[in-house]
């Protein structure tokens, strides 16, 4: 019989890092190389002169981001804009997003005739494609041929002139109301998934004890739909703060001023501009500031269930 | 079995990092070379009236390069929406096409970063030499002084484009030849849902070019000799004001044409919404639309009277021209390729399918080109034709003034008050937007 190969033994517990390994690389490469690539040209004067070899960029240190904030000059006060027509945008359209799908959800949690139908057919933005979708909506929104103007307007009569929505001011109430259309189906799914968990002895017991349905709501659902409420909100503001696809396929490559978002704002001043030094140094501010917030909120919203517990 | 376990595992990760490494390792400073001499990847831009057509019409003309030389194209019709973001990503990357289109604006931009070939006299001795080409279109490849980056393809010039039916019910005898006979012109072909003229205020290159023009006929460039944009001199200003003025002040083109970026101007044109229309080479898009070539007459943009030079500027050089991304694997190939879409014969064929004019003199002569509409446009680009700033950050100008004029066109176009003061404003900030380099 031979003897058994002898071989370096690992320690047992290195066995699960090792397996781990693939993952963590997966990620590097994926994630956090091309972060930390961002991060690297932030400092650097990346204009289309140095693209095609970036390591003979100069280096501008902080250079970019003072450009970037230095709100008395016109580009760090453009951004300033952007960021608060931004932060409007986001609570206007989670706000409303939340509420749609919360009473949804409220109301489809009865059983009636035709529920199914209703809850497939709320579903129906979140399953489309968001470009189809959105490039539907600017059809709609066309000042002289669209649907929205037709029904306002020559239907309706609501307004003395047809408006202009996909120009000018007005702008942002379109992106709103896209932004809202496309985003509340989610709530209401994550909500209703969330309902389906609340036992229904609890219900049976509070209308024994007289609590009209306002009350229920208040003092069953919301504290129950807690921990769900805690993640969507989060993940609805930070889709909503990021979106892209909605104000670039709306209003193409240069957004209205009324609803020139983040997000296309650091588009425009790096792939228009071809800057993107100042672009990367931008995208990078963004997220300093979506970690805060994320970081803040979770602190905020896990002391107080841990309060109440 | 654990022994395996580790094994499979350790040569994963290894695997994986070594793709990492090669992946994290392009570089994109590599030259020309010949290292794949039978095949060729051509990004075309959209010149017909969909992708499709473009296909058609390619497909067959890229079977007879095959055929001639067993070099296989493989074609790729880019969007215009993409065809800027693609190129600049091929550059950073130097993972692009052999051969690609580019708006022959883009020209100095693109030149300026390095990824395409240029275009010295001997390069261009291998593809027949330069003097083949008419010399605005080469003066519009390029920075002066410097050798063009690409070649020029197909050539277009902006023309007056104005309904004979609308202005014979108007009692108009004569397209007009000044701005202030446009515009009077443009009052009395203005009644009820019908407008006198029709633009394109939401898109962005579409106001460029027309601004840059009156720029031209007031005397500015945008630029100074130095390269130092000038976008808010008070030639500026009056150029941009003119052209917002259209909708503002004079009213001669509905307020709905400030959000048009679709080219739904060429349909009201073609649909006799509207009675004049300032475009490149738009025959062939307004018969698509079923307007008959002789309701139409085209004359030159008009000019200040008696104006001479630079002043007398019609139109800019538009066009499209043809580039090799410098980091090819077949050279010659390209080369090659350039020549034979440059050839007299391909450059006929191919300027009569998408109706422009061929920037290749010989090719001129085709009894195609010898329309009246063409006509008219061949004569804008001998003569009155100008170049937009052949500078490096022309690109970051046709963005920056471009959505300048769009925002002040959707200011008029909802009633709000537009004067020097505004215009100024908004062109000041697109300045300050430049980059300082």
């Amino acid at each position: 019989m031979r003897q058994p190969l002898r071989r370096p033994r690992l320690p047992r517990t290195a066995l699960p890092y090792l397996l781990l390994v693939p993952a963590l690389l997966l990620e590097l490469l994926i994630h956090l190389v091309p972060m930390v690539v961002g991060v690297v040209m932030s400092f650097r004067q990346l204009t289309q002169f140095f693209i095609r070899d970036w390591s003979t960029a100069p280096w501008r240190g902080l250079g970019n981001y003072r450009t970037a904030v230095d709100f008395s000059a016109p580009v760090g006060r453009s951004l300033l804009n952007s960021f608060w027509t931004t932060c409007q945008f986001t609570v206007l359209s989670v706000g409303l997003s939340w509420l749609l799908g919360m009473a949804a959800a409220i109301y489809l949690q009865e059983n009636f005739r035709g529920r199914g139908l209703l809850r497939t057919i709320f579903l129906i933005p979140y399953a489309l494609p968001v470009y189809a979708a959105v490039i539907t909506w600017s059809f709609m929104f066309q000042h002289d041929t669209g649907l929205i103007n037709h029904v306002l307007h020559d239907q309706l009569h609501l307004t003395s002139g047809k408006p202009f929505w996909l120009i000018g001011d007005n702008s942002f109430t379109a992106l709103v109301t896209v932004s809202v259309w496309k985003t509340w189906p989610f709530a209401f799914l994550t909500l209703m998934a969330g309902l389906q968990n609340i036992p229904r002895e609890l219900y049976e017991a509070a209308s024994m004890d007289g609590a009209g349905a306002w009350q229920q709501v208040r003092r069953i659902t919301l504290p129950s739909l807690r921990p769900v409420n805690q993640v969507l909100v989060l993940v609805l503001f930070l889709w909503t703060f990021n979106d892209f696809n909605t104000p670039y396929v709306l209003f193409g490559r240069s957004a209205p001023q009324a609803a020139d978002l983040i997000s296309i704002h650091i588009y425009q001043s790096s792939f228009v501009t071809w800057n993107f030094g100042t672009g990367s140094a931008m995208s990078v501010l963004l997220l300093l500031f979506l970690l805060l917030v994320t970081g803040a909120y979770l602190l905020v919203t896990s002391r107080r269930r841990s309060a109440d517990a | 079995m654990r022994f395996t376990r580790i094994a499979v595992g350790t040569a994963l990760a290894s695997t994986l990092a070594l793709t990492g490494t090669a992946c994290g390792g392009g570089s994109s400073s590599t030259g020309a070379s010949n290292s794949s001499p039978k095949t060729l990847t051509y990004w075309a831009s959209n010149q017909g009236a969909s992708l499709d057509i473009d296909k058609q019409v390619l497909t067959p003309e890229l079977k007879k390069f095959e055929q001639q030389t067993g070099i296989k194209v493989n074609l790729e019709v880019v969007p215009w929406s993409d065809l800027l973001n693609r190129i600049l990503a091929a550059t950073a990357s130097g993972q692009g096409p052999d051969v690609l289109n580019i708006g022959n604006t883009w020209s100095a931009s693109l030149q300026a970063t390095g990824a395409l070939l240029p275009f010295d006299s001997a390069t261009f001795a291998k593809i027949g030499g330069a003097d083949r080409f008419m010399p605005a279109t080469i003066a519009s490849a390029g920075a002066a002084g410097q050798s063009p980056a690409a070649v020029p393809l197909y050539s277009m010039a902006y023309g007056l484009y104005y309904d004979k039916k609308l202005f014979q019910a108007a009692g108009i005898a004569n397209p007009p030849t000044t701005w202030d006979e446009l515009v009077s012109d443009g009052k009395k072909l203005t009644t009820g849902s019908q407008y006198g003229l029709a633009i394109e205020g939401g898109n962005v290159s579409e106001n460029v070019h027309n601004v840059f023009t009156l720029g031209q006929q007031h005397g500015t460039g945008f630029f100074d000799a130095a390269g130092k944009p000038q976008f808010d001199s008070p030639a500026a200003v009056a150029a941009v004001k003119q052209y917002v003025d259209f909708i503002a002040a004079d009213k001669i083109a509905a307020p709905g044409d400030a959000e048009y970026a679709a080219n739904q101007s060429v349909t009201d044109f073609a649909t006799g919404k509207a009675a004049m229309l300032m475009w490149q080479a738009a025959g062939a898009n307004l018969k698509s639309h079923g307007m008959n070539p002789d309701d139409f007459g085209v004359v030159p943009v008009p000019v200040p009277p008696g104006a001479t030079g630079a002043m007398a500027t019609s139109s800019m050089v538009a066009g499209i021209n043809l580039a090799v991304f410098k980091n090819t694997k077949n050279l010659d190939g390209a080369l090659n390729f350039v020549k034979f879409m440059t050839s007299t014969d391909e450059s006929t064929l191919l300027n009569k399918a998408y109706g422009s004019i061929p920037p290749v003199k010989d090719a001129q002569s085709d009894p195609a080109f010898g329309t009246p509409e063409l006509k008219t446009i061949a004569g804008v680009l001998a003569n009155s034709a100008a170049p937009l700033p052949q500078v490096a950050n022309e690109s970051q100008f046709e963005t920056l003034v471009g959505t300048a004029v769009k925002n002040l066109l959707a200011a008029a176009a909802a009633g709000q008050p537009i004067t020097d003061d505004t215009v100024k404003a908004e062109l000041t900030k697109a300045q300050q937007q430049m980059p300082a380099s």
